[in-house]
């Protein structure tokens, strides 16, 4: 990790090394670190070498779906006689995932490079970065850094000298949840409402402007330098547990931990080490309760299910959740869990772009049954509602936020229905919740009964 | 060229449609209509409604019917028990926050979220939150707007992005605040902006002019054609208790294909205009018809006809007038009110026309000669034939040349001067009857309500006096008459009622439908 803590012994700090370096965001301080000497070496090679090499490493894609990354590049066919975009995905928005914030914020270069190698592989000769609006500050960064490749002649219609013209373009999102969804990213880069657009057409047959366009994330994109510079052999070697994740990957931690803060491991690294060493455990005097483990999307995990899990694509999956983007968000035993569930559904029905019906009514409706419930106002029957919305909103609309809004309540009402009924029969001894509760819920009553979703 | 086609079974029935066919589409050739709010075969598909989900043996979940294209060997599945559970959960979603007030909206009766949820939807609600609710808007023009029963299916941003190419529509906000909102400073005041109240399969956007008129059921329903311009747009003529209380756009994809103009739409309160002539007249007085077409045979004894005539009259009254002029010599003139022309954009000839009469392509055919001045040359001694003219619009230079006036129209005429005959006609709602459009497609108008009084077809009343002229004929319909026509006529040859359905036919050797 870097900043703001040390770096862990067991950490494998590949992206992150230089976090914290503040002269790693300048170019010549980039390029005292190796910058720029992948780039460099992508150029001398064809656009196909690259993507054999992106292949063969195992690299898969670290904004949440996992798909391999070099077979995504191969869809995208060389001279189609249409011009190829590549997007990066820095929209990072997704509760409690924030690594491509440190990466933007302490390694602009490496985006840049990323970006440039991206672009060439797959014959795009325009690359945009969608950031996060709220991201001032990486903005800032990536802004400068793109100025100064650009005047270094490192991009630009003559890149490092060979002839290839890379442009990289640094684009500022709104601030809504949806635009990091790739569609509805590359509406937004047209200067349309970011609503997601149906598949197919696949982006790499009609993405940006309609013509063929990959899309990645900023993590994905980074690690591409270093497998070119030490070989897809090196990076494939990286895994602990399935064959099928390689490389290193952050995870952004956070909620009720002694140290919180993004921490880099080699794939199929134990969650139970991770949870207890890395980031220190619990505070004083808690027990942990419960973990969202790839940002607020994906089903949440009790900690008997957490500690016997591998942290890779196949490992979360074979522990009832998804690696998703990364995004651990833990919950100690001072939490009240449908009063989180409760927020996690509010937010998507905040950040719902409401084209789909499911989505648009689905997530609101759910938001203000939890939190009547949450208010001490809830009846059995809201449950067996609550799980036949779920399903209702599962599956059927144009992108998954919807499927991302009816997960942690399904698998919190699996896992922790006892505290939702605590909440209806008014049991509240039986709760690990005190009058901090009592009091936010009165004020959560009094928005559900003025009808406001604040 | 057309595509190859593709085989599939929807619901048991095998399907043959061209590649390329959305589900939805193919669904309808087999007679199976997959519900759905948010396609419309006039705009681009949106997806967004989910409605019209069905199950596809060996897709992972169920697919979008209006974005899903037809593939080899599908099964589709419209009524088992998947789909008709997801319908049943967009219905219950679309309904938490609808305000239910349907005995007191005016889409009530042609509800599209009424129709299905009697067909498949819950029987109560499981939603016990306050519900939603904002203001009705006006969004200028002939449109309101009440969100509180909007289901967001954007076909009406759809209509005004993509047809009428003038986005003043958006979705504003989002998530469940979504609500339709006009560009700042901006309504629907453009000329085929009160489409979208058609394409609204909800009671959220209503025709001001239509607000609390008339419940859906009570209206009696007539395939027509509009007689406002020259494109002839397919229409059905509503009307209660014998008038007339709105026009809407029938399907044709040749002529308009879902649409019709405002100008067009709200201009029908002519159609109920009650100073009508409603009595045959002989001299001045009300007479019975007989002696009616007796007094005009013989003022017409030895006279040449003057005739001005309507050029939005049918095909069957511009026959009868050539073979009047044919015994009695003279000729049949008509002009035609100029206005501005309107391109619908997003589709192509289609326009509210400049020539602001729907049958001058027919009167041609007929041999009227147009004009700007219909009332010229009026020799001393002819007899002026007025054929649904308005009295007040003849020129007293054309009354005082001519020997005498025969009076065949809807209007009152007891102010013209010399009036020797009057006969009392119906209008284009009250008859049956032929129109040639601008490209010349032939089109029926079927009778919607009864004419006032004694008031005769046009039709009627000219073979009457064709015949008291001496013609041996013997018409009992208009399809007599066009039978009639189509025989003497070459363009018009084959061509019967029955041929020419309620989408009508191009005349031999015209443009009708280039391009489409």
């Amino acid at each position: 990790m870097g900043y703001p803590h040390k770096t862990h012994p067991r950490e494998t700090a590949i992206l992150s090394k230089h976090f914290g370096e503040t002269e790693a965001r300048t170019l010549d301080g980039w390029k005292k670190r190796g910058g720029y000497r992948a780039l460099e070496q992508a150029l001398a090679m064809t656009p196909a070498q690259i993507v054999d090499i992106v292949k063969a490493s195992g690299l898969r894609g670290r904004g949440g779906a996992g798909f391999p990354t070099g077979m995504k590049w191969s869809f995208m066919k060389p001279g189609d006689g249409k011009p190829h975009y590549l997007c990066c995905n820095a929209d990072e928005s997704e509760p409690g995932t924030f690594k491509d914030r440190e990466i933007m914020r302490w390694t602009p270069h490496a985006l840049v490079e990323g970006c440039a190698i991206g672009a060439y592989a797959i014959g795009a000769e325009t690359a945009y970065i969608y950031i996060r609006g709220e991201f001032t500050e990486c903005i800032d960064w990536m802004e400068k850094a793109v100025a100064e490749a650009y005047a270094a002649g490192i991009i630009g219609n003559n890149a490092m000298g060979t002839g290839k013209r890379i442009d990289v373009h640094v684009h500022k999102g709104a601030g809504a949840y949806i635009c990091g969804e790739e569609t509805a990213l590359m509406e937004s880069l047209e200067g349309k409402r970011g609503n997601p657009r149906i598949k197919p057409p696949f982006p790499a047959v009609s993405g940006l402007f309609s013509q063929p366009t990959t899309i990645n994330n900023v993590e994905t994109l980074v690690a591409v330098p270093h497998i070119l510079m030490n070989g897809p052999e090196w990076y494939k070697a990286m895994s602990l547990s399935s064959p099928k994740s390689t490389g290193s990957k952050l995870f952004s931690v956070c909620g009720n931990v002694s140290r919180p803060g993004n921490y880099e491991i080699v794939l199929g690294f134990p969650f139970k080490d991770f949870l207890y060493d890395l980031c220190g455990g619990p505070q004083p005097g808690r027990k942990f309760k419960a973990v969202i483990p790839g940002g607020a999307s994906v089903p949440i995990q009790t900690m008997e299910e957490a500690e016997a899990t591998m942290m890779d694509y196949e490992g979360f999956v074979a522990q009832g959740t998804m690696l998703g983007s990364g995004g651990v968000i833990i919950f100690d035993d001072q939490q009240n869990m449908p009063r989180m569930i409760a927020r996690l559904a509010r937010f998507f029905a905040h950040e719902s772009c409401g084209q789909c019906t499911q989505c648009r009514e689905g997530t609101a409706w759910t938001t203000k049954i939890l939190e009547r419930i949450v208010a001490g106002q809830g009846t059995f029957e809201d449950l067996d509602t609550l799980l036949e919305l779920a399903d209702n909103m599962t599956g059927k609309t144009i992108c998954v936020l919807s499927d991302s809004c009816a997960a942690p309540v399904v698998s919190g009402l699996q896992k922790f229905r006892h505290e939702f009924e605590a909440l209806i029969t008014g049991k509240r001894s039986s709760m690990s919740t005190g009058a901090k509760l009592t009091a936010q819920s009165s004020q959560l009553s009094a928005a559900a009964s003025t009808g406001l979703s604040v | 060229m057309t595509a190859p086609l593709v085989n599939l079974t929807i619901e048991g029935r095998p399907v043959s449609v061209p590649a390329g066919t959305s589900i939805l589409e193919a669904a309808k050739t087999a007679g199976v209509l997959i519900p759905h709010y948010c396609y419309h075969p006039g705009l681009p598909v949106a997806g967004v409604c989910r409605m019209c989900l069905v199950d596809v043996e060996k897709a992972p979940k169920l697919m979008p019917s209006c974005a899903t294209a037809v593939a080899e060997g599908q099964v589709v599945h419209v009524h088992n028990d998947k789909s008709l559970e997801a319908r049943k959960g967009v219905l219950e979603l679309l309904l938490i926050n609808h305000p239910l007030d349907c005995p007191i909206c005016d889409q009530s009766g042609e509800c599209e979220l009424q129709d299905y949820t009697f067909q498949e939807g819950r029987q109560d609600s499981r939603y016990r939150e306050p519900k939603r609710f904002n203001p009705v808007e006006d969004f200028g023009g002939d449109v309101l707007y009440v969100p509180n029963r909007c289901i967001l299916c954007t076909r009406c941003v759809r209509f005004m992005d993509d047809v009428h190419k003038d986005a003043v529509l958006a979705v504003g906000e989002r998530g469940d605040r979504a609500v339709i909102t006009t560009a700042p400073d901006a309504g629907l005041t453009q000329p085929w902006a009160s489409n979208v109240v058609d394409l609204c399969p909800v009671g959220a956007l209503l025709s001001k002019d239509f607000l609390n008129k008339a419940r859906a059921w009570e209206l009696d329903r007539s395939a027509s054609v509009c007689t406002g311009c020259s494109q002839g747009c397919n229409i059905v003529v509503e009307t209660r208790d014998n008038a007339v209380v709105r026009l809407k756009p029938r399907a044709n994809e040749a002529v308009n294909a879902f649409f019709m103009c405002d100008e067009g739409r709200l201009n029908y309160r002519w159609l109920n205009r009650q100073d009508r002539c409603a009595v045959p007249m002989a001299n001045g007085a009300p007479a019975e018809w007989s002696t009616a077409i007796a007094a005009a045979v013989g003022a017409l004894n030895g006279k040449r006809a003057h005739v001005v005539a309507n050029a939005s009259l049918s095909n069957e009254v511009f026959f009868l007038l050539k073979r009047i002029v044919g015994k009695t010599g003279g000729s049949v003139k008509f002009d035609v009110p100029q206005g501005a022309e309107a391109a619908l954009p997003g589709v192509e000839d289609l326009a509210l026309r400049a020539d602001r009469v729907a049958n001058a392509t027919g009167a041609e055919a007929f041999g009227a000669a147009r004009t700007e001045q219909p009332y010229a040359g009026v020799s001393a001694g002819d007899v002026l034939v007025l054929v649904d003219v308005e009295p007040s619009a003849v020129p007293s230079t054309a009354l005082n040349a001519a020997s005498a006036v025969i009076f065949i129209g809807t209007a009152d005429p007891s102010g013209l001067s010399k009036l020797t005959a009057a006969f009392p006609i119906a209008n284009v709602v009250e008859s049956d009857g032929t129109l040639t459009n601008l490209r010349g497609r032939v089109q029926r108008f079927l009778q919607a309500k009864a004419a006032p009084g004694q008031a005769r077809p046009a039709w009627f009343a000219l073979a009457d006096l064709l015949i008291a002229l001496g013609e041996k004929a013997d018409y009992a319909t208009a399809s007599d008459i066009f039978a009639a026509l189509a025989t003497s006529t070459p363009a018009f040859d084959g061509m019967s009622f029955d041929s020419l359905g309620l989408k009508g036919t191009p005349l031999a050797g015209s443009m009708a439908g280039a391009g489409r």
